[in-house]
């Protein structure tokens, strides 16, 4: 157990490095930059700018600037907002909570929902409910999550007025209802798509475990059929779920920003889509770390819960 | 108590292909007392493990399967009841508690990610109320019985852990867990090594000794009939084809598809001998011949009786049935040099 958290963490650690590495280079390889910024200044002379530009250390080589971020992040200096001059953890802490909270909302829905679609569609195999579930599934998987946002603030903030358009909350709002009525549609747009691969993957892993040779024992007990579906079956089938828990975070992130934006969601998603316009490279750079982060928290999280589920597996 | 504890009348199962039915079963009829043991034989895909999956009602239910016929269990109070006719609840109060089954591979056969003293006290709960404590407290007693040391430790292993006889024995331990009057044994032996089998087959003749349950022991091995079975019912393509005491159906087979069985046990004591094999397949129960089943196979055929109906199951002596139109003439012809004697 120890050895497998020591590897963990090592592996985990050069991940880190190589996605700074990758992110670092592909946001200085895109045109523009901070100084196409300042450039549009009215009145900005070229000595003005190259001036800016050594302050900021933006005239020094790739790999030296990328070193000379890397280090000061090693003693927790993330660097400060181009925009704001705020430090970069303060800026990306202030809106951390509001994707948490998202993210949150939409796997709780997506792995109640999908759990529950999943196994009743593989007790009721090729029922009309299983037919139509599966056929759903297929649907929300081809539909794009920008254009369902759309389609959800369209029919129900704008045609029927149920839900709020976008943002967290109404300011002078404080109520849990309040911040609960505003969570609503982009915890749905967001899930939509986790709902269908969360329902498919429990379908196929309860069938994978529905005619094995413990399932007849169990019923050759005379145990009552749900005690048989749920103690028996689900408790085997549910393992591999735990591995596609930690699979699907990337996605979940993935989703998040598209989503933020359509709900204009006061998240880390949101953050990053302005501040990669703006070309602010430290915010950019360190949300996408928190991001790394974050993952690498979750697969490992998932690894450790299914070893502690599973008897058989032993971690080291 | 007199009387069986399981009767079995005309019992056919057929599983649906398609729109048609395909036969698997026909007609099984059977009577088991308590304390005796049944061995049911045949190759694989004779019906002998469908025969008892039908008897525990573990089939997949209509439409996919057809199940026909009566299978009448003695409950704890003397009330008969039919299996096949009970609704599925009902079944489910019996399944476990009156009747349980143990199978063939001990291995697959343990839910692995519970541990098995809760696997074990499961049935206990469910058939008898107990709570958690009580059960486990009787799965510990049951897990000494069948001969696993160190009990109280066994319980909280999980199925991984243990080796497979182990396993079978905690399979027999869940069996046996409320003490049903009829155990189904569905090739328990098979998956195991031969030193561990008859350590298995030893275990279940002294539980049967202790609580009087009637046994039924599917097996495709003629050497474990002869150490466990009373009385032996040999089937073939979904038929039974001969059954009667252990001793004479083993000794003076009556139909040639025993015979053959016998014959083909490999003997120590025979050196030189060829390996004797029934030439051929069972026959496909989709095109099914149009006589005696074994017909295409045997080496007694003659156009003129065997292929023109499937032969009914005839008396050939006491409580000895057969299911061959020239057992009779087989058996004369053999009369001056028994095969047995033969041989030696």
């Amino acid at each position: 157990m120890a050895r497998f958290l020591v590897s963990r963490l090592a592996q985990s650690l050069l991940l880190l490095v190589l996605v700074s590495v990758i992110g670092f280079g592909v946001l200085h390889l895109a045109p523009g930059g901070p100084m196409a910024q300042f450039a549009l200044v009215p009145g900005m002379s070229q000595a003005q700018l190259a001036e800016i530009a050594h302050a900021m250390g933006l005239d020094q080589p790739l790999p030296l600037q990328y070193w000379q971020w890397f280090s000061r992040l090693l003693v927790g200096d993330w660097g400060h907002s181009y925009r704001d001059a705020q430090p970069v953890l303060a800026v990306i802490a202030a809106r951390l909570p509001a994707t948490l909270e998202l993210m949150g909302a939409a796997i709780a829905l997506a792995v109640l929902t999908g759990v529950t679609v999943g196994v009743l569609g593989a007790v009721r195999r090729d029922s009309a409910f299983d037919v139509l579930s599966t056929a759903g599934a297929m649907v929300a998987l081809s539909i794009p999550t920008f254009w369902f946002g759309l389609v959800t603030i369209y029919v129900f903030s704008v045609k029927l007025g149920w839900l709020p358009a976008g943002s967290r909350a109404t300011v002078g709002d404080a109520s849990l209802w309040g911040y609960v009525h505003h969570l609503i549609a982009p915890a749905c747009v967001l899930a939509l798509v986790e709902v269908a691969v969360w329902s498919r993957y429990m379908r196929s892993a309860m069938l994978d475990v529905i005619d094995q040779d413990f399932v007849r024992t169990a019923r050759a007990k005379g145990l009552p059929e749900r005690r048989v579906v749920l103690h028996h079956v689900l408790r085997n089938a549910w393992l591999p779920m735990i591995t596609l828990a930690g699979l699907e975070l990337p996605t979940l992130l993935g989703g998040a920003l598209v989503t933020e934006t359509v709900f204009t969601w006061p998240g880390m998603g949101r953050l990053f889509l302005d501040s990669l316009g703006y070309r602010d490279y430290p915010v950019v750079m360190g949300i996408l770390m928190v991001s790394a982060l974050l993952v690498l928290i979750g697969s490992l999280m998932a690894d450790l819960v299914g070893a502690v589920v599973d008897p058989r597996v032993r971690l080291d | 108590m007199a009387g069986p504890v399981l009767e079995v009348r005309g019992l056919s199962v057929g599983f649906a292909d398609g729109r048609r039915t395909v036969p698997a079963v026909h007609e099984v009829a059977f009577t088991l007392h308590p304390g005796e043991t049944l061995a049911l034989v045949g190759e694989s895909g004779s019906g002998k493990s469908v025969t008892s999956l039908a008897l525990m009602r573990l089939l997949p239910p209509a439409p996919r399967t057809r199940v026909t016929g009566a299978a009448l269990l003695r409950g704890r109070d003397g009330t008969v009841h039919d299996l096949l006719a009970l609704p599925d609840a009902a079944v489910r109060a019996l399944r476990g508690d009156r009747i349980a089954m143990i199978f063939q591979e001990p291995m697959t056969s343990l839910n692995p990610v519970h541990r098995i003293g809760d696997q074990i006290a499961e049935s206990v709960r469910f058939h008898r109320g107990l709570d958690r404590h009580a059960a486990l407290k009787r799965a510990e007693g049951l897990i000494e019985r069948v001969g696993i040391p160190d009990a109280a430790r066994r319980l909280r292993a999980y199925p991984h852990e243990l080796s497979g006889g182990m396993r079978q024995r905690v399979m027999i331990a869940m069996a046996l867990a409320c003490d049903p009057a009829v155990l189904i044994a569905d090739e328990p032996t098979t998956a195991l090594d031969v030193t561990v089998q008859s350590q298995i087959l030893a275990l279940l003749k002294g539980l049967q000794r202790e609580t009087g349950m009637g046994l039924v022991f599917i097996t495709h091995n003629l050497g474990v009939v002869a150490e466990i079975a009373d009385r032996v019912m040999v089937m073939y393509a979904g038929r039974i084809v001969e059954s009667g005491g252990v001793v004479p159906v083993m000794t003076a087979p009556r139909m040639p598809y025993t015979a053959g069985l016998i014959a083909s046990v490999p003997r120590l004591d025979l050196k030189g001998g060829e390996m004797v094999s029934i030439p051929g397949t069972v026959p496909d129960p989709r095109a099914p011949p149009p006589g005696c089943a074994f017909a295409p196979r045997c080496p007694h055929r003659r156009p003129t009786p065997c292929d023109e109906a499937v032969p009914p199951l005839e008396a050939a002596g006491a409580g000895h049935d057969v299911r061959c139109r020239r057992w009779a003439e087989i058996a004369a012809a053999a009369a001056p040099r028994p095969a047995l004697e033969a041989r030696a």
